[in-house]
C-alpha cells in the first residue's frame, strides 16, 4: 500500500513537472488532470475518500474543464506555441528554478531531519466530515457561499458585453 | 490505508507546491500563470488533508473543501479577465500588462 502512495506521488510530481514545461496550453491542462488525479489517488490512500472524490469531480472535472473552455474560446494558434517555445529559454527558467531547488533541498533537510511517528491513519468519511462541517465549522460554510457569490458576481461584471456596459455608464 | 511518515506527505505538498511557484515565476502566459496558481492551492490543499489524516481528524478535509471553494471562486474571476484582457490586447504576454493605465 505504501508504494501505491509513493508511486501516486512520483506521478503528480512528473506530470506537474510536464505542466510547467509544456508550450501547448491544452497539453499542459491534459498534465494537470493527470497530476491532480494522481493526487486524488494520494488522499484517498490517506483515508480521506470524500476529498479524493472532490477532487477529481470539482479540480479535475469542473475548473480542468473551465480553463479548457477559455483555451477554446481565444482559439490560440501555431504561431502561439512557437512564441511561447521563444519565450521558455534557459536564461529566463534558470534564476527562479534555482532559487527554488535551493527552497526545496532547505525543506527536504528540515523533515527529512524531522521524525515524527508515523500512526495509521484511519479512514475519515463523508459522515465525519459533514458532521463536523455543518457543526462547528457552519459560519466557514457561509462564508464559502458568499465568496461563491462573489466569484459569480464579478465573472458576470467582467463578461458582459461592453458596448451595453459602455452605454449604461 | 497507508502508514506513510507525516514528512513524507508534507514533503509531496512541498514539491507541488515549489513547482507551482516555478510555473508563476517563469511562464509570460497568463494561461500558465494561473495554472500554477492551480497548483500551489492544490498543493496547500494536500498539506492540510496529509496534516488531517496525521491526527485522525476532519478538520484537514473541512480546510480542503474551504481552500477548493476559493479555488473555484479565484479561476472563475481569473479566467473571465483573462478573457476580457485577450479582446483588448489580443496576447496572453502578462508584459503587455505593464501598458495598464487605470
Amino acid at each position: 500500500m505504501n508504494t501505491l502512495f509513493y508511486l501516486a506521488a512520483a506521478v503528480a510530481i512528473l506530470a506537474t513537472l510536464l505542466v510547467i514545461t509544456r508550450a501547448h496550453a491544452v497539453h499542459a491542462l491534459l498534465y494537470l488532470i493527470v497530476s491532480l488525479l494522481a493526487a486524488a489517488l494520494a488522499f484517498f490512500l490517506l483515508g480521506a475518500p470524500f476529498a479524493a472524490a472532490l477532487e477529481v469531480i470539482v479540480y479535475a472535472g469542473a475548473i480542468m474543464v473551465l480553463f479548457v473552455f477559455v483555451v477554446m474560446m481565444l482559439n490560440l494558434g501555431t504561431h502561439s506555441v512557437r512564441g511561447e517555445r521563444q519565450w521558455l529559454r534557459p536564461a529566463a527558467w534558470v534564476g527562479p528554478g534555482l532559487l527554488a531547488a535551493v527552497l526545496l533541498a532547505e525543506l527536504v533537510y528540515v523533515l527529512g531531519g524531522w521524525s515524527a511517528p508515523a500512526t495509521t491513519p484511519a479512514a475519515i468519511g463523508p459522515r465525519e466530515v459533514g458532521l463536523a462541517l455543518f457543526g462547528p465549522y457552519v459560519l466557514a460554510v457561509e462564508l464559502a457561499s458568499v465568496m461563491l457569490l462573489a466569484g459569480l458576481v464579478g465573472a458576470y461584471h467582467l463578461a458582459r458585453p461592453q458596448k451595453e456596459a459602455e452605454g449604461e455608464a | 490505508m497507508v502508514t506513510i511518515p507525516f514528512s513524507h506527505g508534507l514533503l509531496l505538498a512541498a514539491a507541488l507546491f515549489l513547482l507551482g511557484v516555478i510555473c508563476v515565476l517563469t511562464r509570460r502566459n497568463i494561461i500558465f500563470m494561473l495554472l500554477g496558481l492551480e497548483i500551489m492551492l492544490n498543493a496547500a490543499g494536500l498539506a492540510f488533508v496529509v496534516a488531517g489524516a496525521r491526527w485522525g481528524q476532519p478538520d484537514g478535509q473541512i480546510m480542503f473543501l474551504i481552500v477548493l471553494a476559493m479555488a473555484a471562486a479565484e479561476v472563475s474571476v481569473g479566467l473571465a479577465l483573462v478573457l476580457e484582457w485577450y479582446h483588448r490586447m489580443h496576447s496572453l504576454d502578462v508584459d503587455q500588462a505593464s501598458r495598464l493605465r487605470g
